[in-house]
C-alpha cells in the first residue's frame, strides 16, 4: 500500500518531470477544482459554463449537418452512437480504472429494447419515452454486471465483461420468436415531426429527409449525454472515481465505499451504452446479433484509447476516427489501383496501425498528449519565471 | 481495543494486546520491526479483522468494522508512505479527504445544480484551510508526483485532518523527514492533541518520547510495557526488546565475527 517513492528522488527542481505519473489516463486528470487564482473567461458556475458549451456545440452541430451531404449526415449519425457509448466507456475506464469489453452487449440491450417498443402493433410510445426505457433497462443490466465487476480487477474484469459480450447476443438466438434470431428485428424509424421539417426549412432550406432526422436525433442524444457526463466528471463524483482508481486503500480510509462507487461508474457507463444502442437501432434500422459482436466492444475501447482515456472530447475524436477512417482509407486504396475487396481490407489494417502508433508514441491518446505537452510547457514557464525573479 | 489477537496462517501477529487512547492524548505505539504495530493499526481501521478481541469507540463496540465507515466515526488515518492520489491535484487530494462533509448527491452533480457547486466550494474552502494549516497551500494546483517527499507527507496529513477527526491514527509520520522537519512535526502533533486524540506509530524514539502522553510497547505481537514515556524508558523489558541484553549482544557479535568476519557490516 505504500508508494514506491523514496526521499532520494524528491529533489527540488523536479517541476519538469511530467506531473501526472499515470500517462495513460492523463486526459482524465483535468482538475475538478481550480486552485485559487486561475483566470477564465467562462462563467464560474458549472451549470452555466456547461450550458454555454452545450449551446455552442448545438449550433456547431446544426451548421455541420446542414453544410454536408446526406451521406455524410448518415455517417455523422453513426458517429453519434459510437460517441455516446465511448463517452460512457471513457468515464468507466479512464476515470474509474475499470475496463469493460462488454459495452457492445449493453448497447444490444438498448437496441433490442428500442426495436421491441417501436415494433408494437398500433401507435408506438413517443421516442423520448422509448429511449428512457432503453436507458433504464440497460442501466439495470449494467447494475447487475457492475455488482459483479466491482469485485474484479484488470484482466479478470476484462474476462468477465468479455463473457457478457460473447454471451448476451446469443439470447437473441435463444428467444427467436421475440428477438428475431439471427435475422434480428427490423426497426421502424418514426417519421420526423412537422416541427422538424419547419425547422430545417427555416435554417437551410434543405430537404428534411429521414436520414437527416435520425442524425438530429443522434446529435441531440449525444449533446445531452455529454452535457450530463461532463457535469459528473467535473463534480465531486468524478473526483471520487479518480481517487478510487488511484489509491484504493487511501480512498477507503477517506470514507469512500469502493464497491458502491465502482458500481455507480458502471451503471452510468451502462446507461450511456443503452442510449447508444437505442440510437444505433434507429440509425441502422436493425437490431441483430451480428451488429453487437465483440468487435464493436473492442472498437469502442480502441476509440477511447486513441482519443485519450477519460476525456469526453477524446471519446468524440476517437469515434470520429472509427467512422471516417475506414471509408477514407478504402477510397485511398482505390485511388492507388487496388480492387474493391483489397481496398476494403485495407481499412482494418490501417486502423490497427494507427492504434499501435498511438500506443507507442502517444499512450495518453490525442487529448492526453496535448494536455501533457501543455502542462510541461506551463511548468517550464513557471521555472523560468522563478529563475528570473529569484536570480 | 482490548484483547486483540490476529494470526496470519500459523503466525501469531498479535496476541492479546489491549490499548486505550484517552481523549486529547497522544498515544505512542512502538516496538521493533515486525512487532505488530501496523497490524494493530490495520485492525483499528478494519483492514484486518481480529481473530479475538473487541474494539470499542465512544463506549460502543464496533463489530464488523469497515475502513470506509471509519471517517464517519470520526477516525482518520495516514498511511505508511504517503498514498496520495497521483492523478489528482494536491487540492483535490485533500478535498477527497473531506468526503464525509460532502452533502450534494449524485443527481445534483449530474445536473450541475447550484447546490453541487456550493457544496464543492465548501469542500474547497475546508481543504484550502487544511493546506494552509500545514503550510502547503502553495502546492494546491500541483500533482503529488512532482513534489518533494516531505511536502507529500504534509499533504497526506492535511487529507487526514480535513475530515475533522476525533481520533487521528498516524502511521510513521516522520519517516523520510529531516531533523528540523521532524521537530516541526512534533510541535504540530502536540498542537493537534488539543483538538483530537492521536495514536502514533513511530520509529524515531526522540520524537515519540517528546510528544506522547502514554506509550505502549509491542514485541513479537505481545504487549511488553505501557505507561508514560519515563516509565517505559526505565522498563528493563523494553531495553531488552530493543537491544537484547548485554550478554546476548556480545555473544552475537562474537558469533558474527567468527562466522562472517569477512563481510563489512552494513
Amino acid at each position: 500500500m505504500s508508494e514506491p517513492q523514496s526521499p532520494a528522488n524528491a529533489r527540488a527542481g523536479d517541476e519538469l518531470i511530467e506531473e501526472t505519473p499515470f500517462t495513460a489516463t492523463a486526459a482524465a486528470n483535468a482538475p475538478s477544482a481550480q486552485a485559487a487564482g486561475g483566470r477564465s473567461f467562462l462563467p464560474k458556475s458549472t451549470l452555466l459554463r456547461h450550458l454555454l458549451i452545450l449551446v455552442l456545440s448545438a449550433v456547431g452541430a446544426v451548421i455541420l449537418l446542414e453544410v454536408t451531404d446526406p451521406f455524410t449526415n448518415s455517417q455523422l449519425a453513426s458517429l453519434t452512437y459510437y460517441a455516446i457509448a465511448a463517452g460512457g466507456l471513457t468515464v468507466l475506464t479512464g476515470m474509474n480504472g475499470q475496463i469493460s469489453l462488454g459495452h457492445g452487449a449493453l448497447m444490444a440491450v438498448g437496441a433490442y429494447t428500442t426495436a421491441l417498443f417501436l415494433g408494437v402493433d398500433g401507435e408506438p410510445l413517443p421516442l423520448p419515452v422509448i429511449f428512457l426505457v432503453a436507458v433504464a433497462i440497460s442501466t439495470i443490466v449494467g447494475a447487475l454486471v457492475g455488482v459483479a465487476a466491482a469485485r474484479l480487477h484488470g484482466p479478470y474484469l476484462a474476462g468477465a465483461t468479455l463473457a457478457l459480450a460473447v454471451g448476451l447476443p446469443g439470447l437473441a438466438l435463444y428467444f427467436r420468436d421475440t428477438l428475431g434470431g439471427e435475422q434480428g428485428l427490423r426497426v421502424r424509424a418514426p417519421e420526423p415531426p412537422a416541427s422538424f421539417t419547419n425547422f430545417i426549412d427555416l435554417v437551410s432550406g434543405n430537404p428534411a429527409s429521414g436520414t437527416k432526422w435520425l442524425a438530429y436525433v443522434g446529435v441531440i442524444c449525444l449533446l445531452i449525454t455529454f452535457f450530463l457526463l461532463a457535469n459528473l466528471v467535473r463534480s465531486r463524483i468524478g473526483r471520487t472515481w479518480r481517487a478510487v482508481r488511484d489509491q484504493e486503500v487511501a480512498a477507503e480510509l477517506a470514507g469512500i465505499d469502493l464497491g458502491a462507487w465502482r458500481v455507480l461508474a458502471f451503471v452510468v457507463s451502462a446507461a450511456c451504452a443503452g442510449l447508444a444502442g437505442a440510437v444505433l437501432a434507429l440509425v441502422v434500422r436493425l437490431a441483430a446479433p451480428s451488429g453487437f459482436t465483440l468487435v464493436l466492444s473492442l472498437a469502442l475501447l480502441t476509440a477511447i484509447v486513441i482519443g485519450g482515456l477519460g476525456s469526453l472530447l477524446g471519446a468524440l475524436l476517437g469515434s470520429a476516427l472509427l467512422v471516417f477512417l475506414p471509408p477514407f482509407v478504402t477510397n485511398l486504396g482505390g485511388d492507388f489501383g487496388l480492387d474493391q475487396t483489397k481496398a476494403a481490407q485495407l481499412a482494418p489494417f490501417v486502423y490497427g496501425v494507427v492504434l499501435i502508433v498511438a500506443m507507442i508514441f502517444a499512450p495518453a491518446g490525442i487529448v492526453g498528449t496535448i494536455r501533457l505537452r501543455w502542462m510541461t510547457a506551463r511548468a517550464k514557464r513557471a521555472v523560468a519565471g522563478r529563475a528570473a525573479h529569484g536570480g | 481495543m482490548t484483547g486483540i489477537s490476529v494470526a496470519f496462517g500459523g503466525v501469531a501477529a498479535l496476541s492479546d494486546v489491549s490499548i486505550t487512547v484517552e481523549p486529547g492524548q497522544v498515544h505512542g505505539l512502538i516496538g521493533p520491526n515486525g512487532a505488530g504495530k501496523t497490524t494493530l493499526f490495520n485492525v483499528a481501521c478494519g483492514l484486518v479483522r481480529p481473530d479475538a478481541g473487541r474494539i470499542t469507540w465512544r463506549d460502543q463496540e464496533l463489530r464488523r468494522l469497515r475502513p470506509s465507515r471509519l471517517s464517519k466515526l470520526g477516525i482518520s488515518r495516514t498511511l505508511q508512505g504517503v498514498g496520495l492520489f497521483a492523478g489528482l491535484t494536491v487540492l483535490e487530494n485533500v478535498m477527497v479527504g473531506a468526503h464525509r462533509h460532502a452533502k450534494a448527491g449524485f443527481f445534483s452533480a449530474l445536473l450541475a445544480l447550484p447546490t453541487a457547486d456550493k457544496d464543492d466550494r465548501l469542500l474547497r474552502e475546508r481543504a484550502t484551510a487544511a493546506l494552509v494549516e500545514l503550510d502547503a497551500e502553495a502546492y494546491a494546483g500541483r500533482y503529488p508526483g512532482s513534489l518533494p517527499y516531505p511536502v507529500q507527507k504534509r499533504v497526506a496529513l492535511a487529507r487526514a485532518l480535513v475530515a475533522d477527526p476525533d481520533l487521528l491514527l498516524l502511521d510513521e509520520p516522520a519517516s523520510g523527514l529531516a531533523e528540523d522537519e521532524m521537530h516541526e512535526l512534533g510541535e504540530l502533533i502536540r498542537a493537534l492533541s488539543s483538538r483530537m486524540s492521536v495514536l502514533l506509530v513511530e520509529h524515531h524514539m526522540d520524537l515519540v518520547m517528546k510528544v506522547c502522553d502514554r506509550i505502549t510497547v509491542l514485541d513479537s505481537g505481545k504487549q511488553i510495557a505501557a505507561g508514560t514515556p519515563a516509565e517505559v524508558q526505565a522498563d528493563p523489558a523494553v531495553t531488552e526488546a530493543y537491544l537484547g541484553d548485554a550478554v546476548d549482544v556480545e555473544a552475537d557479535a562474537a558469533e558474527l565475527a567468527g562466522t562472517d568476519g569477512g563481510r563489512s557490516n552494513d
